[in-house]
């Protein structure tokens, strides 16, 4: 069975009708894991337990739509007797004693965690080439990245290893991917998926969410792992919607706002072309496009890389070798150890964040930096939500550019850290936002950005569907998997 | 040259919750290392916070117990420091909004009323312990780590030892009586941290701040602070400078000695804990929480005082520990006198405790066999002297009075008709004492009630006795 040619739906109606076994899925997404490794690399850990506790769902019989789906989970969300590693040496061999909510939302579900996907050590890139368990490969071309941090998940997706993924967002770290892999990814309102379980980078940025080659399986999943968690205090209280039974294509009357600003110089102009064609795609769905501005988006870059790294400086001071994890060898003292660990368990990119975090929280870079950065994400807030008074959508590319090739920027962290421009914005403003298949550049995919309202999923889902639908973009088989079947 | 003290206070209290103030966790003592404890605690990857709603509202009680401002829009913070004991590598504190401000506690010394403000209180989270074993390992125990604190700091308005003194207790009376600590420097439930500058009478600014610690009692405070005046003063008067330093107090010399020199201020990087909302305050929940404080110890000695006849010195004494003074309206309630029930709190409660080494709630005595003994006392069932025994059985041993007294026929003997025939034939067996008493030796009297009392073994009734004696030596 080709995986790429499923749905979470059409799995669900083979296992309804004995078809195929929740243990054939499981065991089929393993060897199709263990075959593409060495091309992809889009796994850290395949869960040697997920055809057990197939098995277990085909003896209780198939119930939900997620009951028997093999699902992969990025290896920064922890899942209890499942070693979880953020990507990181200094989490090498951690194995978590509880689960993340989300995983336990699926577990209910009956959906088979087949495994821990590759991603930016401790999702800080935007490439998958700073995990300490090598580069994921792009399906398109393997030569070039597939985007990060959850580049793991997005190429599992696009290779047709697992229908479903799940990712994390906290610049982009979903639709950057999903752009770059051809796939549909979406990060959430901040505050509708617990946060509970997820190794944190940045607290206020992070967000857990979905992707998938179709967007009604993303509707699925998230309908499930959404919802307020008693231990996630910044998780919200509204009621989850059923996004699956809900999509709804009619673009008619929609409003969609285009930031002039969205479109940055240095864009690749087959990138312009594939979103302008959408843009009149929904044009003649009966939606309107207006160009609108968001002046404060130029700081967005610095505002995010200020706040993220200074929050990531924070949260990652507890990986200090006491109680986990890596801990150095032959040290003298406690403080020793600490700087030890630290020092040859956490990479580069890592350490860089952390230092300018650390910086910037200092006594005498405060003011300057973490306060006015908090201030100037409070305007970029405003911003937004006075656009979203009078549109229903904002729209533009996802990615300035498509997948480059592996090693192009990694030495380049400012050229890096551009790469996110387009996609912050929702992660300042706590936005629902998703990228949406949308063409090709240079045989690359190319990713529309749909950004919404507060806990308007919907909204999103509906128009990326609207779109899916007119394009059928999920036919396309990636390029460097074209004659493996 | 003529110095002038400042005292600053920074005091940490721990707040009674059943659990931790950002974790479920239970908060109990004496347990076994790490048990009470979760992943929360040991600051596992992707765990989060989660506010203690009771632990926030003791911490506004004692706010409004100290008379403070309660900060209607507050959110915690991130204090980062890096130790053993600190798994998060951040304590979640309250710096920029602390949930109260402005208070103040007033002190009387050398019979001078005052008023010494407090700046500003704030939870927070305790650390864990770290053990230094022989074998050349350090252990962490995380038992403690996330009990939830609050810190009080006041502003610098005390100049002497003895207003610091003053301070500290009564605001260890005020925070006991909310009910909210158990505020025992002893057990580690209250802490004291003190700054300490001198500067010339009339001087504009301050002096260098020199910081004490290791302070395990108030009298500690006040002896450690007394030396650091005369110290300061002396290094400032043969023309040297204070250092900004550490020191500890040594509790065997009384001294203080130098732990470390502060290069700057600690750079702690105070940010807002993202894993946590803002939160607002309520106008009402505040007016219930004031509407809920148990009454303080100055309303309940003005109350002793005014509407129980207790004596002001008495009184004072009662509401000392609201563990004394919670005792002694309990045992007012079921009815017994309450200047007797204070003389035997004061008394014999206070000897027995003094003598055993042990606080009030460690002995097996209720208020109400309590009240029930003083109440035997006063309708006569049992003598003061049978009390005495009854007092030991029940404080010793939780005996219930009544019962007891019956079951060891201890009952006071009142009965004339009892008493008459053994009185009549002691006087006809003791002529002399007769004729003592009528050549107006009084003595003759104690005599003749102590041969009663020896054939009664103790038990007749003294006021019974003597009434009936009086009667038949003044007819004979």
């Amino acid at each position: 069975m080709d995986i790429k040619k499923e749905t979470i739906a059409s799995l669900h109606e083979k296992l309804v009708n004995k078809d195929v076994t929740a243990q054939d899925l499981a065991s089929q997404a393993i060897d199709k894991i263990n075959a593409d490794e060495k091309k992809i690399n889009s796994f850290i850990t395949v869960n040697d337990k997920a055809t057990e506790d197939a098995k277990k769902i085909d003896e209780d019989g198939i119930k939900g739509p997620l009951s028997g789906i093999p699902i992969a989970i990025k290896d920064n969300i922890v899942t209890n007797g499942i070693k979880t590693t953020a990507a990181s040496k200094i989490l090498y061999n951690f194995m978590p004693v509880y689960s993340a909510t989300v995983l336990e939302k699926l577990e209910a579900a009956g959906a088979i965690d087949i495994g821990k996907t590759n991603l930016d050590e401790f999702a800080m890139g935007s490439s998958t080439e700073t995990s300490y368990f090598g580069t994921t490969h792009n399906a398109w071309d393997f030569d070039r990245v597939p985007g990060g941090s959850s580049g793991g998940s997005a190429a599992a997706v696009a290779t047709g290893e697992v229908v479903a993924a799940l990712g994390t967002d906290t610049g982009g770290s979903i639709r950057q991917p999903s752009a770059f892999n051809g796939i549909f990814g979406i990060k959430p309102t901040y505050g509708r998926v617990s946060r509970w379980g997820v190794i944190a980078f940045a607290s206020s940025l992070d967000q857990v969410g979905v992707m998938s080659k179709r967007v009604e399986d993303s509707a699925t999943v998230l309908s499930v792992i959404a919802g307020h968690d008693d231990h996630d205090s910044t998780s919200s209280e509204k009621e989850v919607p059923d996004y699956r039974a809900n999509l709804n294509k009619d673009m008619h009357g929609v409003k969609i706002a285009v930031p002039k600003e969205f479109y940055h110089e240095g864009t690749h102009p087959e990138v312009l072309d594939a979103v302008n064609k959408a843009l009149d795609q929904y044009r003649a769905m009966g939606a309107t496009v207006d160009e609108v501005s968001l002046p404060t988006l130029k700081h967005a870059v610095e505002v995010y890389y200020i706040l993220a790294s200074s929050e990531a400086s924070s949260n990652l001071q507890r990986y200090d070798g006491v109680r986990y994890g890596f801990r150095a060898k032959d040290v003298k003292n406690i403080k020793e150890l600490f700087v030890n660990s630290r020092s040859e368990g956490f990479g580069d990119e890592v350490k860089r964040r952390i230092m300018l975090g650390t910086f910037a929280l200092s006594a005498g870079a405060y003011d300057a930096y973490f306060k006015k950065a908090a201030q100037v994400r409070t305007i970029f807030i405003n911003e937004m939500s006075n656009v979203l008074k009078d549109y229903d959508l904002i729209m533009g590319p996802a990615t300035t550019t498509p997948a480059f090739k592996i090693g192009e920027k990694v030495d380049d962290p400012l050229a890096m850290y551009m790469n996110d421009i387009l996609t912050i914005p929702a992660n300042l403003a706590g936005l629902p936002a998703a990228s949406v298949p949308a063409g090709l550049a240079d045989g690359m995919p190319v990713g529309l950005q749909i950004i919404g309202k507060p806990f308007a999923e919907q909204d999103v889902f509906n128009a990326a569907y609207a779109l899916q639908e007119e394009n059928k973009f999920y036919e396309q088989i990636p390029t460097a998997l074209k004659g493996e079947d | 040259m003529n110095f002038e003290t400042t005292i600053g206070l920074e005091v940490h209290v721990e707040l009674k919750t059943k659990s931790k103030m950002y974790s479920p966790s239970p908060v109990a003592y004496g347990a076994e290392s790490n048990i009470n404890t979760n992943v929360i605690d040991f600051g596992f990857p992707g765990t989060l916070p989660t506010v203690n709603k009771n632990g926030y509202r003791l911490g506004v009680m004692v706010a409004l117990a100290l008379n403070a401002e309660i900060e209607k829009h507050t959110h915690f913070d991130r204090k980062n420091y890096f130790y053993p004991d600190n798994p998060k590598a951040y304590q979640i504190t309250q710096q920029d909004k602390p949930l109260g401000h402005d208070g103040y506690i007033e002190i009387e010394v050398d019979g001078k009323k005052k008023k010494i403000g407090v700046e500003e209180l704030h939870v927070e989270e305790d650390a864990g312990k770290n053990t230094h074993g022989n074998n050349g390992y350090s252990y962490v125990d995380l038992n403690r780590q996330g009990t939830p604190l609050i810190e009080i700091v006041s502003k610098p308005d005390m100049h002497s030892p003895e207003e610091a003194y003053q301070y500290l207790e009564n605001l260890r009376k005020i925070v006991q009586f909310t009910g909210a600590s158990d505020v025992k420097m002893e057990e580690g439930s209250m802490r004291v941290d003190t700054n300490i500058s001198i500067s010339p009478v009339g001087s504009d600014s301050y002096g260098t701040k020199v910081e004490l610690k290791n302070l395990n009692s108030f009298n500690h405070v006040r002896l450690g602070l007394a030396y650091e005046e005369k110290r300061q003063a002396a290094i400032l008067k043969s023309g040297g400078k204070i250092g900004q330093e550490t020191r500890r107090f040594d509790e065997k010399t009384g001294e203080t000695f130098l732990m470390r020199v502060k290069s700057g201020a600690d750079d702690y990087r105070y940010f807002p804990e993202p894993d946590l909302p803002k939160y607002d305050i309520s106008q009402e929940w505040i007016d219930e929480i004031k509407a809920s404080l148990p009454e303080s110890a100055k309303s309940r000695r003005t109350r002793y005082i005014n509407e129980l006849g207790i004596p002001e010195y008495d009184a004072n004494v009662l509401t000392d520990t609201k563990e004394m003074a919670d005792f002694f309206d309990e045992a007012v309630k079921y009815n017994a006198n309450p200047k007797l029930v204070s003389n035997w709190l004061m008394g014999e409660v206070n000897a027995y405790m003094n003598e055993k080494r042990i606080g009030l709630q460690e002995t097996k005595l209720t208020p109400e066999h309590l009240a029930k003994m003083i109440n035997l006392i006063s309708d006569g069932t049992i003598s003061s002297k049978i009390a005495k025994k009854v007092f030991q059985e029940t404080i010793s041993n939780g005996t219930e009075p009544e019962e007891w007294v019956k079951s060891k026929g201890l009952v006071q003997e009142s009965d004339p008709a009892v008493l008459k025939p053994m009185i009549l034939e002691i006087l006809d067996n003791n002529q002399q004492s007769i004729d003592d008493f009528k050549n107006g030796k009084d003595r003759a009297v104690g005599f003749l009630v102590g041969q009663i009392m020896k054939q009664t073994h103790g038990q007749a009734n003294p006021k019974v006795v003597n009434k009936i004696l009086m009667a038949e030596l003044k007819s004979r």
